[in-house]
């Protein structure tokens, strides 16, 4: 846990200004003038502690800190951050909602704030407010955060995954660029095996990595766990030709993605001996970081997500919504401080700070700097538009949340592309698993 | 006047029944379970209530988040028509016997070794510690990097050396996956026996060798006949802990493999974590943990029923 001052923000603003952050006194200018306009006064010594996923790109976490350290000078407010695993956030902010203590803010993955919305503090003006000022929210970010006509949360940003690749590597396999169907898409993975350049998807328990790609098979071929009225319904012709089609994906794989974590891809890609993989943009941010891979940086490109047989983009991206909890002292504090995290002046130049790892989530910030400022960048820029919901087109909850937690769609595709089951069993055993949740 | 007044009221004082009280506070048996309550409190409080709280939550359907209902056997209903429990009951006996059958043959080895005379025994014993006193986390991420798919040291070396043409898929194939954590388990797992074995060999008084020499007794059945017998009680207990601790283990697992791949090396108490804490469904993940304590319950009867028998205890067939 760490307090900021504003000593310490003005020591960090070198690095903060490289990426194109307000910083020092004119961070802390807009800061006050906005604290005396805004909807929301922060209650006289309030106190708020936030936990936050634990950043991956560090200009990120350094545009973050240097808001939290603005609106804390700006009101008056006690800042406490800090940050935890994408794992360990939801048993801890579920302590925290039982107990009724310990923390006033969460930010956390997927459907976070629909586990206890008994417990959250409704986030209705908050979302309205930033809602008509900018152009209104992204309709899966909408979704993942509503309950009824409720806002539980607000849904900060998206961490969008998509694919990462080797110019050169998909040239020589004959493609100008990476196809946008499935079945050109399997073609290219053909290619790129039969030239030693191979492409990789994670197939192990990897929370973001393993659920992108597949749930973009298995959405693709217009299949889902389960339907409107969340009835499972995984066990499919249609799951049956994902399952087929991502089998036939894999048998162009690299070795070992069975084993694959999270961070698996990263490295493999960066070594160079991989050419073809699903991710967030922190491959490319990493290797333009290195000096010693410019050639490397200059030779990735990013592409996104092919359409498969449903004739339309159905992704799953890594939403990441906040939450109040309705016991904070500090309500009004706590909705000033969300509100001011999404004001255009902090979230452009936050949005610059993570380089294209978060995605918004508001309309009008569809034409921030940072999809033009390379053009890399530019796909990540679709991620919140071109998702759905956690719960595909179920109703989002913890049951959804569940599901992709105990990594049900991961175990049904991994299962039958390494031959462990066949594609019966597979899915019986995945529509098992789904009723167990769905009961 | 004044002793004339006392006298009366000393002499109802005396004459006063003691009180339940007053029985509790000087009866000696009582003072037995007096000192002993601290320590009564503490295994209620730190070892029968949480085991007692994980059973009631096994019987109901409490999410992280939220309290629960009753649903009484439904979670294990479930977990009896579930193929991935079933494959983790596998994996955890599997791991268990195969890594702990190896870790009592390696660690009796090693005991027998370092019990004799050789240059830098003292130096040696030490070493032999080193994979114990590592904490848990960090060999499992060394193992995991000597491991991993694409930068494994061994496959490297062997590909060198040019044994082998690809890398050996030693975290993505499931045979190897599998070899792979209780390799892992049975390195960490070898000085604790050993270490044990080595104490319980330094009891054995050194003039029932001389005797069993003079007999002109070979070096097994020295060992047959001397060293087992008496070491019996100690091997007992050291494998009753070395099943226990397999059994359970999880900071290996999780930090290798997570249960990957397919599940394949997920162990009961990963898959409890699993559906608890990362999936948030408490009730279910519960009954996972208390399905685990009929077979530990096994181990530890073993153990001590073992340990009553006179005869198995002086190392001798049971009747």
């Amino acid at each position: 846990m760490h307090d900021l001052t504003r000593r310490s923000l003005l020591q960090g603003g070198t690095a903060l200004a490289a990426t194109g952050m307000l910083t020092g006194p004119a961070l802390f200018d807009f800061a006050k003038a906005w604290a005396q306009s805004a909807p929301w006064k922060a209650e006289p010594g309030a106190k708020l502690t936030v936990m936050r996923w634990k950043r991956f790109v560090p200009a990120e976490d350094d545009a973050f800190n240097a808001m939290v350290a603005a609106f804390k000078t700006a009101t008056g407010t006690e800042m406490n951050v800090f940050s935890e695993s994408f794992e360990d956030v939801q048993p801890k902010a579920s302590v925290a909602a039982n107990t009724g203590s310990g923390l006033d803010l969460a930010w956390g993955l997927h459907t976070l704030p629909q586990l206890f919305p008994t417990k959250v503090l409704k986030m209705n003006d908050v979302a309205d407010y930033l809602g008509k000022k900018y152009g209104g929210w992204t309709d899966a970010a909408a979704k993942t955060c509503k309950q009824g006509d409720d806002w539980l949360g607000i849904p900060v940003a998206t961490i969008g995954g998509y694919l990462t690749y080797r110019k050169s590597a998909v040239e020589k396999a004959g493609f100008k660029q990476v196809p946008s169907d499935f079945p050109a898409y399997l073609e290219l993975c053909k290619a790129l095996k039969k030239n030693n350049t191979p492409a990789g998807f994670a197939l192990g328990h990897a929370t973001g990595d393993a659920n992108l790609w597949l749930h973009n098979v298995l959405w693709g071929h217009n299949a889902w766990t389960v339907d409107k009225d969340d009835k499972v319904i995984i066990n499919s012709p249609e799951t049956m030709k994902a399952l087929d089609y991502a089998k036939a994906l894999s048998e162009t794989f690299i070795p070992g993605v069975a084993s694959w974590n999270d961070s698996s891809n990263n490295k493999a890609f960066l070594s160079g001996e991989l050419f073809l993989t699903g991710n967030g943009i922190s491959v490319y941010v990493a290797a333009k970081d290195d000096p010693s891979k410019k050639e490397l940086a200059e030779d990735i490109d990013h592409a996104l997500w092919p359409v498969g047989p449903i004739g339309k983009p159905a992704e799953l991206q890594l939403a990441v919504p906040i939450l109040a909890f309705n016991f904070t002292k500090y309500p009004n504090a706590a909705k000033a401080f969300i509100a001011f995290m999404l004001e255009k002046e902090n979230f452009e130049k936050w949005l610059s700070g993570a380089r294209g790892y978060l995605t918004q989530t508001l309309n009008a910030y569809d034409s921030a700097p940072v999809w033009t400022a390379d053009p890399k960048n530019a796909v990540f820029g679709q991620a919140s538009k071109r998702a759905l919901p956690a719960s595909g087109i179920g109703t989002p909850g913890e049951k959804a949340a569940t599901a992709i937690a105990d990594f049900i769609v991961v175990d049904m595709f991994a299962n039958y592309c390494t031959g462990a089951k066949d594609g019966k069993t597979a899915m019986a055993e995945a529509e098992r698993q789904l009723k167990r949740i769905y009961r | 006047m004044a002793d004339i007044a006392l006298a009366p009221r000393r002499a109802k004082t005396e004459i006063r029944e003691a009180t339940t009280w007053d029985q509790l506070r000087h009866n000696k048996n009582w003072l037995g379970f007096w000192f002993m309550l601290p320590a009564l409190a503490f295994l209620i409080f730190f070892l029968a209530y949480p085991l007692g709280l994980g059973i009631w939550l096994s019987f109901t359907d409490t999410r992280i988040g939220r309290v629960g209902h009753f649903v009484g056997t439904e979670n294990y209903e479930w977990l009896w028509d579930d193929s991935i429990f079933w494959l983790s009951v596998f994996n955890t006996l599997l791991y268990t016997f195969v890594a702990s059958a190896i870790k009592f043959a390696v660690g009796l080895y090693l005991a027998l070794l370092l019990n004799e005379r050789m240059p830098f025994k003292a130096l040696l014993r030490a070493a032999v510690l080193i994979p114990f006193i590592v904490p848990t986390v960090l060999s499992a991420l060394a193992f995991w990097w000597i491991f991993d798919s694409q930068f494994s040291i061994i496959s490297w070396s062997l590909k060198h050396l040019g044994v082998i043409t690809q890398n050996i898929n030693f975290l993505g194939d499931t045979t190897w996956a599998r070899i792979c954590v209780i390799f892992a388990n049975i390195w960490r797992g070898v000085p604790f026996v050993a270490i044990t074995l080595l104490a319980g060999l330094q009891t054995v008084q050194p003039s029932l060798y001389e005797a069993a020499t003079l007999d002109g007794a070979s070096r097994w059945q020295m060992f047959r006949f001397i060293t087992y017998p008496l070491l019996t009680p100690i091997i007992a207990v050291v494998m009753t802990f070395s099943v226990l601790f397999t059994f359970t283990d999880f900071q290996l697992i999780w930090a290798m493999t997570r249960g990957g791949p397919v599940n394949a090396t997920h162990l009961m108490a990963t898959l409890s974590y699993q559906r608890a804490i990362i999936a948030g469904q408490l009730g279910e993940g519960a009954a996972i943990s208390s399905a685990m304590i009929p077979f530990l319950l096994a181990a530890i009867m073993v153990s001590w029923f073992g340990l009553q028998r006179r005869k198995w205890q002086q190392g001798e067939s049971n009747d």
